[in-house]
């Protein structure tokens, strides 16, 4: 109903993807990854906490229905590598999961909700360059905002979201909202 | 959470769990290639160590290491403390050496609250006197959490929960045991429910103030007991006779095999360390499969880079130089 052509206001902005084109989106990168990987041998999917995570889960499981394919899916928390630590009190570590096997040799798929800057990308390839040698690394990303601080790019993209600096966008995913949403919002005046 | 860590008292159930589920992440960095994270590379941390010490000293270390930070040990015995130097000019000097933070032992209660109106950094207290050892007490919080309750949560591991219902006895010589208020304090704070068992001379006088229940006798605790955290008997610190012999001591209060076997199943043993072994621990106990004594010393370090991370990782405090 409120697809991206004709946004729909909502208490925390105008939706711009609603549920049936996050599944759509993702059903597309599945196949990319598929495609790209020459049938996805030796890849796995780290998700980066919160909302890569669940992310990561449903291409796993996109990928395992097209293919029969089981790809190892797991966590990567970036919080120690990051470059504004300094700027904000200490916070909370996520996850970092990884499946058994590890990650050398493999073809490491990152999965972000919104890629921005592109300084969280950077940390996790920092956080990864710790936990072993991957064959390759490769970013799947649902919302591509523009913005970039670093020379980093997506491989996969789910939207290519035009924005200004003072928006704000939102994912929001059923495993940790309730809901499948993408919306842009209003940020803080300048 | 504050700047300091001076008390156990200082911190809230809310900050308590912070520092123990970020404590559980950091866990999973020894079973990794590179055991080390970016996190405080230029930092510097300063060990002031008055009193001797091994594990503690070693695993704010091996902490702080692991975390990038730049490290100088100093310890009073040959540097000029010997020359008659106060506590207040050598912190004064680390000062001007830059410390963002003091890991600090001392002999004198309240040291570590002293230190912390002169220095601009972080104090953390290792131990200060017979008053705190909030370190040791976040540790046994950690390890008994790991052993207990993460077979009880519901979900992967122990994250968020506390030690709610558990009952945790502490035995021995608690006057002396700055562990042993630092424990009664966090513990109590998780949501434990805790008892102390000693003989009345080695009970502190305020202890009814405690948020704890107080014992004469170990033996009718046991049964009920989830943990039983045994102290060491702190001869350096005793100045008059505490009880007529170490052998009698040891017959009422010690735990050998026979009182293990009293204990549920389930129950496990802790302690601080170093062991008086055949004083307050048999042999046979402490290398027990109930013992957590080789896990408190690698959870020891883990906790300890938690708290530096949380302390120092974020933006730096204003500098008022005055404590908390």
């Amino acid at each position: 109903m409120c697809a991206a052509s004709n946004p729909v206001a909502g208490r925390d902005g105008l939706a711009v993807l609603d549920a049936e084109e996050i599944r759509r989106a993702l059903t597309r990168i599945a196949h990319e990854i598929l495609e790209r990987t020459h049938g996805g041998d030796g890849v796995i999917l780290l998700g980066i906490p919160t909302r890569g995570v669940p992310l990561a889960r449903r291409l796993a499981a996109r990928i395992g229905e097209f293919e029969g394919l089981d790809v190892p899916c797991g966590s990567l928390d970036v919080t120690m590598h990051r470059d504004d630590l300094r700027l904000h009190p200490a916070r909370a570590l996520g996850r970092t999961d990884l499946p058994p096997g590890g990650v050398d040799g493999k073809t490491v798929v990152l999965v972000d909700d919104v890629l921005y800057s592109g300084r969280t990308v950077r940390a996790g390839l920092d956080a990864l360059n710790d936990l072993g040698r991957p064959r390759a690394v490769q970013l799947a990303v649902l919302v591509d905002r523009g913005h970039r601080e670093l020379p980093i790019r997506a491989d996969y993209v789910g939207k290519n979201l035009p924005t200004s600096q003072r928006e704000v966008v939102h994912v929001l995913l059923t495993e940790v909202d309730g809901q499948d949403s993408v919306m842009i919002g209003e940020g803080r005046r300048p | 959470m504050k700047r300091h860590l001076i008390s156990a008292a200082d911190l809230t159930r809310g900050d308590a769990l912070l520092i123990l589920d970020t404590a559980e992440e950091l866990a999973h960095l020894a079973d990794r290639p590179i055991k080390k994270l970016p996190t405080l590379r230029g930092r510097t941390v300063v060990n002031l160590f008055y009193e001797d010490s091994t594990r503690t000293r070693i695993s704010f270390e091996a902490a702080a290491k692991r975390l990038s930070a730049d490290v100088i040990n100093f310890s009073a015995k040959g540097s000029s403390v010997g020359k008659g130097e106060s506590l207040k000019d050598t912190a004064l000097t680390l000062e001007a050496m830059g410390a963002d933070a003091v890991v600090i032992r001392h002999g004198a209660s309240g040291a570590a609250h002293r230190l912390a109106g002169w220095v601009r950094g972080s104090v953390l207290n290792a131990g200060d006197g017979t008053h705190e050892h909030p370190t040791q007490a976040l540790l046994d919080a950690f390890t008994i959490r790991r052993r207990l309750m993460a077979r009880r949560a519901s979900t992967a591991g122990a994250r968020g929960t506390g030690l709610d219902g558990l009952r945790v006895t502490i035995v021995g010589d608690v006057l002396h045991s700055r562990v042993a208020r630092s424990n009664v304090l966090l513990l109590s704070t998780l949501g434990a429910e805790v008892t102390l068992a000693a003989p009345p001379t080695l009970l502190p006088l305020a202890v009814g103030s405690w948020p704890c229940a107080v014992s004469y006798d170990l033996d009718s605790e046991l049964p009920k007991s989830d943990v039983v955290m045994m102290l060491r008997v702190q001869q350096e610190r005793m100045t008059a006779a505490y009880f007529p012999s170490v052998r009698e001591y040891s017959r009422r209060y010690g735990l050998d095999a026979a009182r293990m076997a009293r204990l549920p199943g389930h129950a496990i043993v802790m302690h601080p360390g170093p062991m008086n072994r055949g004083v307050e621990i048999a042999a046979e106990v402490a290398d027990s499969v109930r013992s957590t004594i080789v896990e408190q010393v690698a959870n020891g370090v883990t906790t300890r880079m938690a708290v530096l991370y949380l302390l120092l990782g974020g933006t730096e405090f204003p500098a008022t130089g005055v404590a908390q």
